[in-house]
């Protein structure tokens, strides 16, 4: 496919730069007017730069709004909810991957099966069940439900496979309990798709929206996407106000990109982001 | 493997638990009791549901609103999926060339997948906005009246489908382009060598060798369609006039603003047989276009 096209290299750099241009043009009108101040906001002309820039949002989302908190609840139940998942999903795909077991195929497959049937379905006797348990408008509420990963399970089973079983037999030679061999042979041998894992359900649960909007509804639990989705109908004139929250929002995230960023290639081509 | 075999059994079992009961808790004991309560009335606070037999689906084939998410959702569909399927294939195809800025292209176009679909529709929102919005300031300049896109019954579920597009081309090329790049090399030599031009090696062995990765891709793309949520809650709402109204939005809106449990839950069942239903079909169909070697 390389120099058999009859496009010039040239033009298709032209292309990928406009449509680059395109897609990252929002940002900067995000950027532009999160420093606006709010008679800015209804110049006519419009101000594609602020002619006064103001850090009057910046101010505002963190001092009047609950943004502090937010940021805070948003660290806590992506970064929980990543460990859980990891956590869990490792210990089964252990198992799948290496010992044969009564009806693990029929497991297995219904794993997958329930993979298919869209959290709308079961969200709401999920609701039910946590409301039991008084964990609504709890971090637990949002977090317990992670504890059940079937794309985990299996983006490490199958890698899980691969590793010698030589190691595994030399590590209960040596006297090596069954935790040990999962926690010192297995869990180094699998680093790179659990950090694969690791950065995507960071991204899936830093970014997820319809199970922590049903399960937070007071402000001080809220997640940024929960918080900014309710700002968003509170402030509706104030689109600099949710633009520096906006903003603010997507910094983790563009951090994480720019240190893992291989890992989220490997991890869309894997299929795990949602 | 067979290593101490009895003791293996209780660690094995111990192991599973974390995943078993996660599986028992948050996907079977739900999807019975969704389908439970979808013939129920219950509305959470009047006590015990009453077991109202197909009432609730009745209903729901008889509405109007039913009919308008419907006839909403296939718009969506018939303009978000060739788009989609369309931009992202261009753009893998470019992505899949020799050249160096290529990689950094496909590093700064996946960063609004990167954004959460609340921010992304957050900033839209005021890019569409019909007077002050970015968009038709732009438009103003080579002198077109833009129209006022979120809020104009016409113009609605367009912007829904621009944005979608706009959020999902990266991840979707990103994914074609892993398809492009598993396709054996030495068939396009033997195909130059044999004096085939350009577009024939498009249409020849490209194109069917990721016919597979198109399919996912389709697959993928027509399950979430039935599943637009947040573009809709915060650039929309379900309106004008319920022009933006979707499945979800509508399990959202009577389940938990309404309360009424027994039929979002009916909805919720709905929609899980379309979505069930539209796959088997597609599995069905690609038996006449997915080419496997």
């Amino acid at each position: 496919m390389n120099k058999n096209l009859k496009l010039k290299d040239g033009s298709v750099f032209f292309v990928l730069a406009g449509l680059t241009i395109v897609s990252l043009v929002p940002f900067l009108w995000m950027i532009s007017t999160s420093f606006k101040g709010a008679g800015a906001l209804m110049s006519i002309p419009i101000e594609w730069i602020p002619k006064e820039v103001t850090f009057a949002s910046y101010v505002k989302i963190f001092t009047k709004l609950p943004f502090m908190k937010s940021l805070f609840n948003s660290i806590l139940v992506s970064v929980s909810s990543t460990l859980l998942t990891i956590f869990s999903a490792s210990l089964a795909a252990f198992v799948f991957a290496k010992f044969d077991f009564k009806y693990k195929n029929l497991l297995f497959t219904l794993f997958l099966a329930s993979m298919m049937i869209p959290i709308q379905v079961t969200g709401i006797p999920i609701f039910i069940i946590l409301m039991k348990f008084g964990l609504i408008n709890s971090y637990v509420g949002v977090i317990l439900p992670t504890i059940f990963n079937v794309f985990g399970i299996f983006l490490l089973r199958q890698y899980m496979k691969n590793i010698s079983n030589d190691f595994i037999e030399a590590a209960f030679m040596d006297g090596a309990s069954f935790f040990q061999v999962y926690w010192k042979v297995i869990i180094p041998m699998s680093i790179v798709p659990i950090t694969t894992l690791l950065v995507v359900n960071f991204m899936n649960y830093w970014n997820d929206y319809f199970w922590p909007l049903i399960i937070l509804t007071d402000p001080n639990k809220m997640t940024l996407p929960v918080l900014l989705s309710k700002l968003n109908t509170q402030y509706t004139t104030e689109v600099n106000t949710l633009m520096a929250g906006s903003l603010v929002s997507m910094i983790p995230i563009l951090v994480v990109y720019a240190f893992a960023q291989k890992y989220f290639i490997r991890g869309i081509q894997e299929g795990g982001i949602k | 493997m067979k290593i101490m075999e009895n003791k293996a059994r209780f660690y094995i079992m111990l192991f599973l638990v974390p995943s078993i009961l996660g599986f028992i808790v948050f996907s079977l004991i739900p999807m019975i009791s969704a389908l439970y309560l979808s013939f129920t009335n219950w509305d959470v606070i009047g006590g015990a549901p009453d077991i109202i037999g197909f009432k609730n689906f009745i209903d729901i084939f008889k509405s109007v609103e039913f009919y308008r998410v419907m006839t909403n959702t296939m718009k969506f569909i018939s303009l978000y999926i060739p788009g989609i399927l369309v931009s992202s294939l261009l753009l893998a195809l470019m992505f899949n060339r020799t050249m160096k800025s290529v990689a950094a292209f496909r590093v700064l176009l996946f960063i609004p997948v990167l954004t959460s679909w609340i921010a992304g529709s957050i900033i839209w929102k005021s890019i569409l906005s019909g007077q002050y919005g970015m968009l038709n300031n732009l438009l103003a300049i080579v002198g077109i009246h833009g129209p006022a896109w979120l809020t104009d019954p016409k113009w609605a579920m367009i912007s829904i489908v621009m944005v979608s597009i706009w959020k999902d081309l990266g991840f979707f090329s990103l994914i074609i382009f892993g398809g492009l790049r598993s396709i054996d090399r030495t068939l396009y030599e033997a195909a130059k060598i044999d004096g085939a031009n350009a577009f024939q090696i498009l249409r020849k062995i490209t194109i069917p060798l990721v016919t597979p990765t198109l399919f996912f891709v389709l697959v993928t793309t027509i399950i979430n369609s039935f599943q637009l949520f947040p573009q809709i809650m915060v650039m929309t709402a379900g309106g004008p006039m319920g022009a933006t109204q979707v499945m979800v939005e509508r399990i959202y809106t009577y389940g938990f603003r309404y309360f009424e449990m027994g039929y979002a839950s009916a909805l919720a069942i709905v929609l899980l047989i379309i979505i069930v239903t539209v796959t088997l079909i597609q599995m069905v169909l690609q038996k006449k276009w997915v080419f496997y070697e």
